[in-house]
């Protein structure tokens, strides 16, 4: 009898079975989602298998992500999915160079020619298939449909690549803004192919006949585009081929030829079903050991309710107030008492203008006649848009909406933890005023929408989802990191064996202990307060509410409108702030012939050229979004708010540019990143002095970026490092005799602190860039070693470093020339930093001190921060201007950076200083500033300051570090 | 800030000192030198999940995940009701220098302050750190220490290299327990047996070597990175034992490497920067009398034949030369790309670098030299595997699989 061979591919979210003949050729084959019931579905598609094939003999082999357990407890073959991929691409298309795969959660590549070489995505890297189903359910639509909407695209946005939750975050604020979904879509499947390119290829280009294997590059005729696009190929050398969704299980088939066992099918679904759940999961108590418990709970909480009165019959004034959250729309409309009259809570689809424009009509059309509406006010994201838009009375910041409303409830309340879709937000209530606030970094959404976008995977909706959790008997431990993390927990799980139900009570649970230990980042629950009042749309959900309660090991209240709380708030400070006549909400006649038009465009107003979106209602009213200062958003100019750090970043610049030899004996590039954002002005001066013309690389954007990511080989460096790469690029195709850039263990020794170290990053990157970039070699780039604080170290290995050039003699005063040049520059910074503070002083403004490190200042990593402090009317100096003026406190840890101890002394001098604030900038990946954050707080906090730490990367989403700042003005004026 | 409890005098006779269980071969016979000064010690063993919820607790999440991992161990052990507080100090390791690890001592300090402001920490170190504490490393220890080192990497060598291919399971460990108990009662005796090198190592060697071994061809996988991931099976989810189970041999390089390392960075600096003082002149001096023992423990390996000495050390410092400057001195610095290029070199081409999720100096010495030593060498095999509270052993072990899948090929 012919010998088959069977090859299953148990992914992440799909199985695939492949059966080849003793030829090779394939005689069957099918691919089916198994929405996590990975047993369940293998052992089907073997059934059917056996219709066709009752009798034959099959030599079998598992492959996937999922299927390495089930391989190993059910005592058959594995061979792992990208090996299994080579296998298949080695018999089917031998010619191929390159293979890129995309599948469930991974992502590969194999290189064929010039050495063979098996990549796939680390550990930190979502962009693959669960990543475009993620966005996909953000915009309320199936993968598809997003697939049509990228084909009529116009534009691509910029999105974070890395991973998906940055990309999420870059979206959000796109769809608030009302860009178009046909833009938004293409620009989702631009970050999946520079995810790949980036992440994967890393410095080893992707050329010559490329096969893209996978569900998400079969199905998707958009991200192939993209993919083609991106890399070039024509259309001969971008091969499709048309068993691309069960490739990697052909070449499991392929695979399991080879081995020697064989079986009938009936044997082999045997082994599959004995197959025993291995036991190493980790699990946690019920969260409801009986029914009677459930309901003892269910009656607590339903004390915090609102009345209601019926919007036909009352007559008299009403409050709205509107929530446009980052996935959710939320209003309400309330009586003189706080009765509802109206309520609405639900996806904004992406549309938030049209979705809260429709529910407003809805209440004109209730509505009795005899209800005035006196005062309406909007929080959250979509804020500016929709007061804009509608003409709403107030703009409120969503901390400030929902202590009001908190406030409400629990007059005594010191504590708020709101969960909503996208975000945590918790803040401290300390003498009736919010005094510290915590909301969850880029890295830790799992929040809301996560918990929803899992529920669809496994093919749930969402309410159904939790409430089986509410039983579970043995929840699952996931962990309590960002949900890339997460998703692979949950894999682990799975192939564990472990219920939908477990997975369900264990996602609640990892909601809750990422909320309180990575945002709050609370010792012990004792610490979050005494009365707690917790809210939004995520605490609807009891399974959540009730793992809050249980790590918490005390009750807290949950209003019954907890989705509606920031809408709420609205309300109420509607109503506070109401004037005499009536609201000037956009009319019932307005709303009839309500319109808009969205477009893009680039600002010209400065060099930063940010990408405007701008949305047209007619009668010249128009909202303008994506603008990081006043300038682009229309607004005139008015007195010019001092800012430091643009101060800065044009006296390092210029310095270079207004002062160079005339005569040279040569040119040196230094690019204008890390370390040399503080020492341009020395080596500036030292080259010119020698009598070399210096060229320092252009100003940094996103493009720059571009230009040197193919050479970065550790995607979780910070963002500052990585754009180094594209200085060096860009300084190489300016034409440079050399670049010089130079290594150090230490800094400065400022005297100040237990030793003067740079971070890692910043002492030894020119070793990365050397080893990583095939365009320098130890000719064109010299990356000397030497200490600052050691003249005669400095001069001995300048004079080694630049033997060639016979200068030794000239060396030592040049040396003294440039230090000269390094302190003018550190006092003209002090000066100007006093003369910023007076007139700010003069004009009654606060000030705040932007802390971070001399590279902070480049606009491509602050993303414009500092304009928009200036644009909240506030002046702005750096950690450096002012860090001289104070000693260092005494501290927990070991000070031992320059630029950190720079923090400490900054923070300290703040604390002296009653109108200044300190707002720490934490570049995403700087491990040395988790020592630090802490540190910089705790001097503040005990001298009654308030705390704000903004995290940024290469992500360009302003509107987190904006209800930050926003909440800290708030906070300031109590 | 608070002034955090002091480990005195009186408390060597009274207090239990826990160990972290970073190096379980190793760690074992420095305890035994430790109890022989006076001193009473504990490795501690508890590895649920609970350590590492421990440390998400008490450490900020984003320090990296030896400290996190380091003080959930400890945090956990207190609060197991097995230790009375008032009776348990802490000892923990301190290198000093540019990379974070030089704060583990201080954020264990900020946690245990709040929890059990009792427990006094105690730092292990040579650097001089941390002077007012009445635990001290004097000259003698200092020498038994360097000893217990050699000891513990012969017996970690043989031992791995026996395991992968004993044909008596069980074997291999048996002989590691008899001389870890053996090692540990010379030390605890405070005999000088133990500087008889010359008959220890080879008595050790010889009893490994009667070990039957199968003769059957495995994949090599070396494994080199951050200190703490690379050896303690904690945190790297007991990566030997997995390669083991995936029919492989690890070969981990000796922890000497790394002693030599912090002692060549010291009169390295001193050079570099021009700042040689007296301290960095004995510095060198001492090195040299490290470099004579590890060349003395290489020449008997020779000698003897069945087992592959440690790389010597002054060959991994021109191997270094070719990559990096041995100025890159933070964290495990230059050695990380100086090994792997060493290991390739002897035949170990499969390598994995054990790193923590966001290790600031490997950027540079791990992901940033691979490139450059897989120029050199074609058929290295390098995966960078990170290790964190959240990701999963089945995506490391995955990653691992299809390193050893490129190793078939090869």
């Amino acid at each position: 009898m012919e010998r088959f061979s069977l090859g299953i591919d148990v992914g992440s979210t799909t199985v695939k079975t492949v059966i080849t003949d003793s030829e090779g050729n394939i005689v069957y084959s099918k691919y089916q989602r198994h929405l996590s019931k990975v047993k369940e579905t293998v052992t089907d598609q073997l059934k059917l298998i056996r219709s066709d094939y009752p009798d034959e003999s099959f030599t079998v082999c598992i492959t996937g992500s999922a299927g390495l357990g089930l391989a190993n407890s059910a005592e058959i073959p594995f061979v792992q999915e990208v090996h299994a991929a080579f296998l298949a691409v080695k018999k089917k298309q031998p010619d191929a160079d390159a293979v890129i795969e995309l599948g469930g959660e991974d992502a590969k590549i194999i290189f064929l020619t010039g050495g063979v070489e098996q990549r796939m995505n680390g550990s930190c890297a979502g962009g693959t298939g669960a990543f475009i189903d993620q966005m996909s359910t953000l915009l309320g639509i199936t993968a598809d449909e997003l697939d049509s909407l990228s084909l009529n695209a116009r534009k691509v946005y910029p999105i974070a690549s890395r991973c998906g939750v940055f990309a999420k975050s870059d979206i959000q604020p796109l769809l608030n803004q009302g860009a178009r979904r046909e833009d938004i879509a293409a620009s989702i499947f631009q970050a999946v192919v520079d995810q790949t390119v980036s992440g994967l290829a890393q410095g080893r280009s992707i050329e010559g006949r490329v096969l893209f294997l996978g569900g998400p590059l079969f199905f998707l005729k958009g991200l192939r585009k993209a993919f083609v696009k991106t890399l070039g190929l024509d259309e001969e050398n971008a091969v499709f081929p048309d068993e691309a969704p069960v490739f990697v299980a052909y070449g499991c088939s392929v695979y399991a030829a080879a081995a020697e066992d064989s079986y009938n099918i009936d044997e082999i679904i045997r082994k599959i079903t004995e197959a025993k759940a291995s036991d190493d999961i980790v699990t946690g108590d019920p969260l409801f050991n009986s029914q009677a418990e459930y309901d003892e709970f269910i009656d607590r909480h339903r004390k915090f309710d609102l009345g209601y009165a019926d919007i036909r019959t009352y007559k008299g004034n009403a409050y709205l107030g509107i929530d446009a959250g980052s996935t959710t729309t939320k209003l309400v409309l309330i009586t003189e008492d706080g009765r509802i009259l109206y309520h609405h809570y639900s996806s904004n689809q992406g549309q938030p203008l049209d979705k809260i424009a429709g529910q407003i009509r809805c209440i004109y059309s209730e509505m009795n006649p005899d209800i005035t509406i006196k005062g309406s006010a909007v929080t959250g994201y979509g804020e500016d848009l929709i007061r804009t838009g509608l003409s709403v009375d107030h703009g409120i910041v969503e901390t400030v909406a929902h202590f009001k409303a908190a406030a409400y409830f629990c007059p005594d309340v010191d504590f708020i933890i709101d969960i909503g879709g996208q975000d945590i937000k918790c803040f401290k209530i300390k003498n009736k005023s919010i005094d510290s606030i915590m909301l969850n970094e880029a890295c830790s959404s799992g929040c809301g929408s996560f918990i929803q976008t899992f529920a669809m995977a496994l093919g749930y909706d969402i309410a159904e989802f939790s409430q089986m959790g509410l039983f579970a008997e043995h929840p699952v431990d996931l962990g309590s990191r960002c949900t890339v993390f997460m998703n692979s927990s949950v894999k682990q799980a799975q192939k564990d064996g472990a219920s939908v139900e477990d997975i369900s009570a264990g996602l609640s649970s990892s909601i809750i202990k990422n909320a309180i230990y990575k945002v709050i980042r609370a010792k012990s629950p004792d610490e979050l307060g005494k009365n707690i009042v917790v809210q939004g749309g995520t605490f609807l959900n009891d399974a959540v509410l009730r793992s809050f309660e249980k790590e918490l090991g005390r009750n807290v209240i949950r209003p019954a409108i907890s989705g509606l709380m920031g809408a709420f708030g609205c309300a109420l400070y509607a109503m506070e702030n109401a004037g005499k006549g009536a609201s000037k909400l956009i009319s019932a006649e307005e709303l009839a012939g309500f319109d808009y038009t969205s477009r893009s465009a680039n600002c010209g107003g400065c060099t930063a050229h940010c990408q405007l979106n701008i949305i047209s209602f007619g009668k010249g009213r128009r909202f303008i979004s994506g603008n990081r200062c006043e300038k682009g958003g229309g607004a005139a100019l008015k007195n010019k708010i001092p800012n430091l750090y643009e101060y800065k970043y044009d006296s390092i610049v210029n310095t270079v540019k207004t002062h160079q030899p005339r005569k040279y004996r040569g040119t040196v590039g230094l690019p204008l990143a890390l370390g040399f954002y503080e020492q341009m002005p020395f080596w500036h001066m030292l080259f010119t002095t020698l009598g070399f013309r210096t060229v320092i690389s252009d100003e940094s954007s996103r493009d720059m970026y571009y230009l040197g990511q193919h050479t970065i080989p550790s995607d979780t460096v910070c963002y500052p490092a990585k754009i180094a790469h594209g200085h060096i690029e860009n300084l190489l195709d300016k034409g440079v005799d050399f670049i010089f850039y130079p290594c150090m263990s230490y800094n400065l020794d400022e005297g100040e602190s237990d030793n003067h170290f740079n971070c890692p990053v910043v002492a030894y990157y020119p070793e990365l860039l050397l080893a990583n970039n095939p365009r320098l070699n130890s000719g064109n780039f010299l990356h000397p070693y030497m200490d600052l604080n050691v003249k005669k170290n400095v001069v001995r290995v300048l004079s080694q470093t630049l033997k060639k050039y016979n200068i030794r003699g000239k060396i030592p005063a040049a040396v003294d020339a440039a230090y000269k040049a390094l302190e003018l520059y550190h006092a003209d910074i002090a000066s100007k930093a006093r003369e910023i503070i007076d007139q700010a002083r003069a004009e009654k403004r606060q000030i705040i001190v932007l802390a971070g490190r001399p590279y902070h200042i480049d606009k491509e990593i602050n993303h414009g921060i500092h304009k928009l402090i200036t644009s909240l009317g506030m002046a702005v100096i750096t950690e450096d201007s002012i860090s001289a003026l104070a000693h260092t406190p005494k501290l927990g840890v070991l000070n031992q950076w320059t630029y950190h101890s720079r923090l400490y002394r900054a923070a300290r001098y703040v604390t002296t200083q009653p109108d200044m604030q300190l707002v720490q900038l934490v570049s995403f990946g700087c491990g040395i500033d988790a020592v630090t954050g802490d540190e910089v707080r705790a001097i503040l906090e005990k001298r009654g300051k308030l705390y704000t730490q903004l995290k940024i990367d290469e992500i360009n989403n302003l509107g987190a570090a904006k209800i930050r700042l926003r909440s800290l003005v708030a906070a300031m004026q109590k | 800030m608070p002034e955090y409890a002091k480990f005195t005098e009186e408390m060597k006779k009274t207090h239990t000192i826990l160990v972290p269980d970073m190096l379980p071969v190793h760690f074992k016979l420095l305890i035994a030198i430790f109890e022989e000064e006076g001193y009473k010690m504990e490795l501690l063993r508890n590895d649920s999940r609970a350590v590492v919820d421990e440390g998400l607790k008490n450490v900020h999440n984003d320090a990296c995940y030896p400290a996190l991992l380091v003080i959930g161990q400890f945090m956990d052990a207190l609060r197991s009701g097995k230790y009375d507080p008032d009776r348990t100090a802490l000892l923990i390791t301190q290198t000093g220098g540019g990379c974070r690890a030089s704060n583990y001592i201080h954020l264990l300090r900020k946690a245990v302050d709040k929890n059990f402001p009792q427990v006094p920490v105690v730092s292990l170190n040579f650097s001089g750190l941390e002077k007012n504490s009445a635990f001290r490393i004097t000259p003698k220890v200092f020498v038994e220490l360097l000893y217990a080192v050699l000891y513990g990497d012969l017996l970690m060598t043989c031992y791995n290299k026996c395991r992968a291919y004993e044909v008596n399971k069980g074997e291999a460990a048996k002989c590691l327990t008899k001389w870890q108990n053996r090692l540990g009662n010379i030390f605890r005796k405070g005999s000088n047996l133990y500087l008889k090198t010359k008959k220890v190592y080879v008595d050790i060697l010889n009893d490994f070597a009667s070990i039957k071994l199968s003769g059957e061809k495995k994949i090599r996988v070396g494994i080199v990175g951050e200190i703490y991931v690379k050896y303690s099976p904690l945190a790297n989810n007991h990566l030997e034992d997995f390669l083991i189970s995936e029919g492989c041999e690890p070969v981990v390089p000796s922890l000497l490497e790394f002693v030599m390392y912090t002692a060549a960075a010291t009169f390295n600096n001193a050079e570099i920067y021009d700042k040689k003082t007296k301290l960095s002149r004995l510095d060198k001096i001492a090195y040299k009398l490290i470099y004579a023992k590890q060349k003395e423990l290489i020449s008997i390996m020779k000698e003897h034949g069945v087992f592959e000495p440690p790389h010597d050390f002054e060959h991994l410092r021109s191997l270094a030369d070719k990559y990096i400057n041995q100025g890159v001195v933070m964290g495990e610095g230059w050695l990380i790309p100086a090994e792997m290029a060493a290991l390739a070199k002897s035949g170990v081409e499969n390598i994995i670098c054990a790193q923590p999720f966001g290790c600031l100096p490997n950027h540079i010495v791990a992901k940033g030299m691979s490139r450059a030593i897989k120029q050199d060498n074609p058929n290295a095999n390098i995966v960078a595997i990170d290790y964190d509270p959240g990701a999963t052993k089945v995506n490391q072990e995955n990653r691992i699989k299809l390193m050893l899948a490129n190793a078939r090929l090869n």
